[in-house]
C-alpha cells in the first residue's frame, strides 16, 4: 500500500455540522430512549412515546434552519448531499414517523408487550430514512437501506407469541434480505463498470460509451428490481398483503407509508443521478412495473374482505401511480424534472391520506377488534366523525377533488400526457382505467359505513384516545389543504436532482 | 489480471444462492443461500476493486460483511422465534395468511 493512502486514512473529513444536525438530534434521541429504558425499566414506560414524538419533532427544527439557509451542502466528497429534495423528503419521513408514534401510543401500551424498544427501533428506522434522503453513494444508500429495514423486520414480528406476527416477520425478513442481496449484486456490477461508488461518478460512466455494456444493463435491472420490492411494486409485491395483515397495525401504517417512501427516494436518486444516461433500460422496466402494479393491485383489491389486506393491494396500485412519471422521465431534462416533482408530490400527499386511513382502521379496531370490512357496516350510526374522516381519506386515495389525492393524480397524468412519448399516452390510459376501478372498492367501503345497519345493533361509541384524535386531525387537515391549495405543496415539491447529477 | 475467472465464480455463487432461496424449505438453509449471494457480491466488489485499483470497492465489501452480520443476527432470532412457537422451521408450512 502506498504511504499516501495511509496518511489520507487518518485525516478526518471536514464535516458540516449544521448539515448533519437533524441526524445527530434523531440519533441522540434514539440512544436516550434506549438508555432510559435500561436505567429506569418500566418506570419510564408512560413517557417513551411522548419522548419519541418529541425527538421526531425536534429533528424538524434543524431541517427548517437548513431550508431557510437554502444552500445545497455536499459532504464526504459527494456521498452525502443536503439539497431541497433531501430536505423535503426528510420532513415527510419525520412527520410520518410522528404520526405513527401517535397511532402506536395506546396500541402498543395495550398490546401487553414491552414497549420501550419499540420506539427505539422506530427512531432507528426513521434515522435510516432520513439518511436515505441525503445518500448519493452506493455505500450510503446500502447502509441507509439496511438501517431502515432491520428495525422494521423486528417491528413486524413485534407480537412475539402471535404466530401470525411471527409469520409476517419471517416473510418480510426473507423477502427483504433476498431483495437487498440481489440489489447488492447489481450495485457490485455498476461499481465494476464505473470504478466508483459515487452516484454522480456512476452517472458519468453510465452516460458515456462504457455504459452500453451488458453489465450496466444487468446492474440497473437488479437494482431497480431490488427497490421494486421495497416499494411493493408488482410483481415484487407478494409479501405485502401477508406482512401488512400479520404486523401490528401501526407498524403496517409505517411500512405502507414511510418504508415505501424511502424505497422511492432511493430509486429516484439512483435513477436521476446514477442511471439517467441509460433511459433505454430503466424506462421500459419502470413502465412494466407501473402498469402491472396498477392493474394487479386494483383487480385483486376488488375482492378483498379484510381492510388491511385491501389497503395492501391499494398500496400496490398507488405505487403504480407514483412510479408512472418515471416511465417517461428520460425523454428530456425538463420532463425529468417534472416527473421527479410529480412523484415527490404524490409521495407527500399519499403519506397524509394513507396514514389517515390507517388511523381510522386502528381507531375502529379498538371497538370491533377486527379489520374485516363487514365489521365496518353502519359505522356512521355510532361514529359519524370517524366515518366522515374515512370517507375523506378513501375518496382522496381514489383521487376525487377537492381532496389532496386529485392533485397527486393530476400531476402524474400531466407528466405522462405532456412528455410526448407514445408509451406515455398508453400508460396514461392504463392509469385512467385503473382510477375508475379503484373508485369501486374505495366507494364500496364508504357506502357500507354510511348506508348499512350495524350488524348486532350495538350502538356503543368508539373510545378514541387523544393521540389518535391528533393523528386523525393532522392527516385530515393536510389531506384537505393539499387538495384545496395545491400550489402550496407544489412549491415545496418543485425539486430537481438532474442539475446536480448532470 | 484474471478478472473473468473471479466474475465467473461470483456469477456461479449468485446463481446457486438464488436457486437455494427459491428451492429450499428450511429457514436456516434459505439464510445460508442468502449468505452465498452476499459472498458473490463481495467477490465481485473486491476483484473489481483490485482490477481497477479503486479503494471504495474494498470499503463497500467491508460494509456488506458488517451489515450482513447484523442481518443474520435478526434472521436467526426470527427463525428461533418461529421454532419456539411451532417446533418446526419448514417454510412451506407458514401459511396462516392467504389471499
Amino acid at each position: 500500500m502506498d504511504p499516501g493512502l495511509l496518511a489520507l486514512a487518518f485525516e478526518r473529513p471536514a464535516i458540516d455540522w449544521h448539515a448533519v444536525a437533524p441526524e445527530i438530534v434523531l440519533l441522540s434521541m434514539g440512544c436516550l430512549i434506549t438508555l432510559l429504558d435500561i436505567v429506569f425499566l418500566d418506570r419510564i414506560r408512560p413517557y417513551t412515546a411522548a419522548l419519541a414524538g418529541l425527538g421526531l419533532l425536534a429533528t424538524t427544527i434543524p431541517i427548517l434552519t437548513l431550508a431557510v439557509d437554502g444552500t445545497d451542502r455536499v459532504l464526504f466528497g459527494g456521498a452525502y448531499v443536503v439539497d431541497d429534495f433531501a430536505l423535503v423528503m426528510k420532513v415527510v419521513f419525520l412527520l410520518a414517523g410522528y404520526l405513527v408514534v401517535l397511532m402506536s401510543t395506546n396500541y402498543v401500551a395495550e398490546g401487553d408487550y414491552w414497549e420501550n424498544e419499540y420506539y427505539g427501533l422506530l427512531l432507528a428506522s426513521v434515522m435510516g430514512m432520513v439518511m436515505m434522503a441525503s445518500s448519493r453513494d452506493l455505500i450510503s444508500v446500502f447502509v441507509a437501506l439496511e438501517l431502515l429495514s432491520i428495525p422494521a423486520y423486528l417491528m413486524v414480528a413485534w407480537r412475539k407469541r402471535d404466530p401470525r406476527s411471527n409469520e409476517a416477520g419471517l416473510k418480510y425478513y426473507l423477502m427483504g434480505v433476498f431483495a437487498s442481496a440481489v440489489m447488492l449484486y447489481g450495485m457490485s456490477l455498476l461499481f465494476g463498470v464505473s470504478g466508483t461508488t459515487l452516484l454522480a461518478g456512476i452517472g458519468e460512466a453510465v452516460g458515456s460509451d462504457a455504459g452500453s455494456v451488458a453489465a450496466v444493463t444487468l446492474g440497473i435491472v437488479f437494482v431497480v428490481a431490488g427497490f421494486g420490492f421495497k416499494v411493493s411494486a408488482a410483481p415484487f409485491h407478494t409479501w405485502a398483503p401477508d406482512v401488512y395483515e400479520g404486523a401490528p397495525t401501526p407498524v403496517t401504517a409505517f411500512l405502507s407509508v414511510a418504508s415505501k417512501t424511502a424505497g422511492f427516494v432511493a430509486l429516484l436518486a439512483l435513477v436521476f443521478v446514477g442511471f439517467y444516461g441509460r433511459a433505454d433500460v430503466w424506462e421500459p422496466l419502470v413502465w412494466v412495473l407501473s402498469a402491472a402494479s396498477m392493474t394487479v393491485g386494483n383487480l385483486v383489491a376488488l375482492r378483498q374482505t379484510n381492510m388491511v389486506r385491501l389497503m395492501a393491494y391499494s398500496g400496490v396500485a398507488q405505487t403504480g401511480f407514483m412510479i408512472a412519471p418515471l416511465a417517461v422521465a428520460g425523454h428530456s431534462v425538463a420532463t425529468g424534472d417534472q416527473a421527479l416533482s410529480a412523484t415527490v408530490t404524490y409521495l407527500a400527499i399519499y403519506a397524509a391520506m394513507n396514514l389517515g386511513a390507517f388511523a381510522v382502521v386502528i381507531t375502529l379496531a379498538r371497538r370491533t377488534g377486527s379489520a374485516e370490512i363487514s365489521s365496518y357496516a353502519g359505522a356512521f350510526h355510532y361514529a359519524p366523525g370517524l366515518t366522515l374522516a374515512m370517507t375523506a381519506f378513501l375518496f382522496s386515495l381514489a383521487g376525487i377533488p377537492p381532496l389532496g389525492g386529485w392533485f397527486a393524480k393530476f400531476e402524474v397524468f400531466r407528466v405522462l400526457a405532456t412528455a410526448g412519448e407514445p408509451w406515455g399516452y398508453v400508460l396514461a390510459v392504463v392509469a385512467a382505467v385503473n382510477s375508475v376501478i379503484a373508485l369501486f372498492y374505495y366507494a364500496a367501503i364508504a357506502r357500507r359505513m354510511w348506508a348499512e345497519d350495524v350488524p348486532d345493533g350495538d350502538l356503543s361509541p368508539v373510545s378514541v384516545t387523544p393521540s389518535l384524535v391528533s393523528a386523525l386531525a393532522l392527516c385530515g387537515i393536510v389531506t384537505l389543504a393539499f387538495g384545496v391549495a395545491p400550489q402550496a405543496v407544489a412549491r415545496f415539491t418543485n425539486v430537481s436532482l438532474l442539475a446536480l447529477g448532470g | 489480471m484474471l478478472l473473468n475467472q473471479f466474475l465467473l465464480l461470483s456469477a456461479v455463487l449468485f446463481a446457486i444462492g438464488v436457486y437455494g432461496v427459491l428451492a429450499r424449505r428450511n429457514g436456516v438453509l434459505v439464510l445460508m443461500s442468502i449468505e452465498l449471494i452476499l459472498n458473490a457480491v463481495n467477490i465481485n466488489l473486491v476483484s473489481f476493486a483490485a482490477f481497477r485499483e479503486a479503494v471504495p470497492g474494498e470499503v463497500f465489501a467491508l460494509f456488506v460483511v458488517a451489515v450482513a452480520a447484523a442481518e443474520v443476527g435478526v434472521g436467526l432470532a426470527m427463525v428461533l422465534l418461529l421454532y419456539r412457537n411451532r417446533r418446526n422451521i419448514d417454510l412451506t408450512e407458514i401459511d396462516l395468511m392467504r389471499g
